[in-house]
């Protein structure tokens, strides 16, 4: 279990930033250099070498294509108090679920969009958006998607397999922070509050033959963000190591202020890219995903640095594609171009808006 | 040279065979297959969706071109047959790359499980192609299933590095009595005309020419290599000496004594 790992790197990680502190000789491998260079001040001029290396790196592996998708929120309501969320238990919003007909609808017009990858997103709440609820939901997503991800609350393994029985391909799941305090600081109540259950959920996943897996902190959480990128990489090289034959995917959202009750802090567009960049190097076959919630011009520049898989056209209130009554968000969209726009950049880039990466079997 | 060899029953003069997966455009393929007179290419199953409106593979391949679709992203026997019978469905071809990765990290095929789906669908009347990790024994167990050809990988896929894997594969072609097309790690038209050297009979490359800064040209340039490597092989290339050799000997001593 990562768990047991976990307990083992955070021994590592304070040691090796004590060592770095004291800038005494460090011994040269991977992990170490990955702390190295994560906290280390890089110039401009540095990072841009290393982008190029980040760049080769993209190409050989995934070639000149985007992997596109969308999300699709079914339903805010949850019981979780999470600081940071616009879907949290602790704001008095007006909640929606959707029905199956509305599923079907919002489906069909995303797919007749062009998308074949879906990513479903819920709130935890086992009421309102019960296991069979969701079961049904990757049922009609079926008949629609080859790819189907979900975004929902930690399963259990027979509930994953049972999902993965019924055509999907991948799940979803940010332990938001690896720091088990401020996990206990920043979950006020709610299913969510149990750290250890929602780390554990990726591999009962990955027990129940999911096809891939998507991890990653929410950046700005912890003042320490370098714990928490360290921590991510250390948890996909793991994944990679205990379960070869499957698909990896990172993401770094980054927090937004106006969502947050928490005391946010940013972690810079230059972090960022490096945090991308470095990633992209330690784990060369690894997806780099980036939402809408980086605007446009970060997107774009990232294109080709590492950044293999894309969303687009995304809402996030419930629905959105096709019904639209409804304005509670959970985080802010910064890139609202529609799809045609963010293709016609990526091929603007010399790279080909890929929509397919699983067949229906 | 050789006009034609055969492969699976038909006969083919190029023995460049190109990826599609990593290009940056379909609308590549045309003037690909136009300038190298590359005659096979392959094609991912889950990369085809028939219903896209975006740019559809399958209206950039030239007819008379032969299409292997590849079972990539099965993680066994049973997901690559499925995926093999969906694939050749919708293309209308009966060639059958069997792909069956269980390690992401390096993209490693499962040799045993491709041995068993190489079985069922020779059985069912498929050609198929297994792409392997180079190893003999493995490679007589495919000859045995009934597969076509055999494919072991140069290198690690996407890696460019050439044919590290070389005296893994030697042995494979001297051994062995079906062909042997090299796939993965072909990275530049010497590695290109090294496959041909060694006495493979093609070679499958995709990362070398959908990254290159011009993939016509890169596909020309790699064509031409595996046309010159072809060309000495078949005229039989003089063994490397360790030594100097001179032409006219020093001395007459060693005769002598």
């Amino acid at each position: 279990m990562f768990f047991n790992e976990l307990k083992k790197l955070e021994k590592n990680f304070i040691k090796i930033k004590k060592e770095l502190k004291e800038s005494r000789y460090i011994t040269e491998n991977s992990e170490t250099d990955v702390l190295k260079f994560l906290f280390m001040d890089i110039s401009s001029q540095a990072l841009e070498k290393l982008s190029f290396k980040a760049r080769r790196i993209t190409d050989y592996f995934f070639g000149r294509t985007i992997l596109l998708y969308t999300p699709l929120y079914i339903s805010d309501y949850c019981r979780n108090g999470c600081l940071y969320c616009g879907f949290s238990a602790l704001n008095k919003i007006k909640r929606k679920k959707l029905s199956y007909r509305e599923i079907e609808k919002e489906m069909s017009e995303i797919r007749n969009k062009g998308f074949n990858t879906i990513l479903i997103l819920t709130g935890e709440d086992r009421y309102h958006s019960s296991f069979e609820y969701i079961l049904n939901t990757i049922k009609i997503a079926r008949k629609y998607f080859s790819e189907i991800l979900t975004e929902v609350y930690p399963l259990n393994e027979d509930e994953y397999r049972k999902l993965v029985e019924n055509g999907l391909t991948g799940v979803t799941l940010y332990q938001e922070t690896y720091d088990k305090n401020l996990y206990k600081k920043v979950h006020l109540f709610g299913p969510k509050k149990d750290f250890r259950w929602r780390l554990d959920a990726i591999e009962r996943a990955l027990k129940s033959k999911v096809k891939e897996i998507n991890i990653g902190p929410l950046l700005g959480l912890n003042k320490n963000w370098q714990f928490d990128v360290y921590m991510t990489l250390m948890h996909a090289r793991y994944i990679e190591k205990n379960y070869p034959d499957v698909e990896i995917s990172i993401s770094y959202p980054r927090i937004q202020r106006s969502f947050s009750k928490t005391k946010v802090y940013p972690v810079s567009d230059k972090d960022f890219v490096k945090t991308i960049i470095l990633t992209r190097i330690f784990l060369p076959r690894v997806q780099i995903n980036i939402s809408t919630r980086e605007p446009s011009y970060i997107r774009d520049n990232l294109i080709g640095l590492g950044v293999t898989k894309m969303s687009a056209e995304s809402k996030t209130v419930v629905g959105g594609h096709y019904i639209t009554s409804n304005k509670e968000k959970q985080f802010e969209i910064n890139d609202n171009r529609t799809l045609e726009e963010i293709m016609s950049v990526i091929r603007t880039k010399n790279y080909r808006p890929e929509f397919n990466n699983w067949i229906k079997v | 040279m050789e006009k034609y060899f055969e492969i699976a029953g038909k006969k083919l003069k190029s023995r460049l065979f190109i990826g599609t997966g990593k290009l940056s455009s379909y609308k590549l393929i045309p003037e690909i297959i136009k300038k190298t007179g590359v005659e096979v290419l392959t094609v991912a199953v889950r990369r085809i969706d028939p219903d896209t409106r975006e740019e559809n593979i399958l209206n950039y391949i030239p007819k008379n071109v032969t299409v292997m679709v590849n079972t990539s992203g099965s993680r066994n026997a049973k997901e690559a047959i499925k995926i093999a019978e969906i694939g050749s469905e919708i293309i209308e071809t009966d060639w059958i790359k069997i792909e069956i990765e269980v390690d992401y990290r390096y993209l490693l095929p499962d040799n045993e499980e491709t041995v068993k789906a190489t079985k069922y669908l020779s059985k069912k009347g498929y050609k198929v192609f297994p792409y392997i990790t180079p190893d003999l024994v493995t490679a007589r167990k495919l000859v045995d299933a009934g597969a076509c050809a055999v494919m072991p990988l140069g290198s690690f896929i996407g890696t460019n590095r050439g044919i590290t894997a070389k005296s893994l594969i030697e042995p494979i072609i001297k051994e062995i009595n079906i062909p042997v097309i090299i796939d993965a790690g072909i990275g530049r038209p010497s590695h290109a005309a090294e496959a041909m050297e060694m006495g493979a009979d093609a070679i499958l490359v995709n990362t070398a020419v959908a990254i290159a800064k011009d993939p016509v040209k890169m596909s020309i340039a790699l064509s031409e290599a595996v046309k010159a490597g072809r060309m000495a092989y078949e005229m039989g290339i003089l063994k490397e000496k360790e030594y100097a050799d001179p032409s006219s000997p020093v001395s007459d001593f060693l005769k002598k004594i």
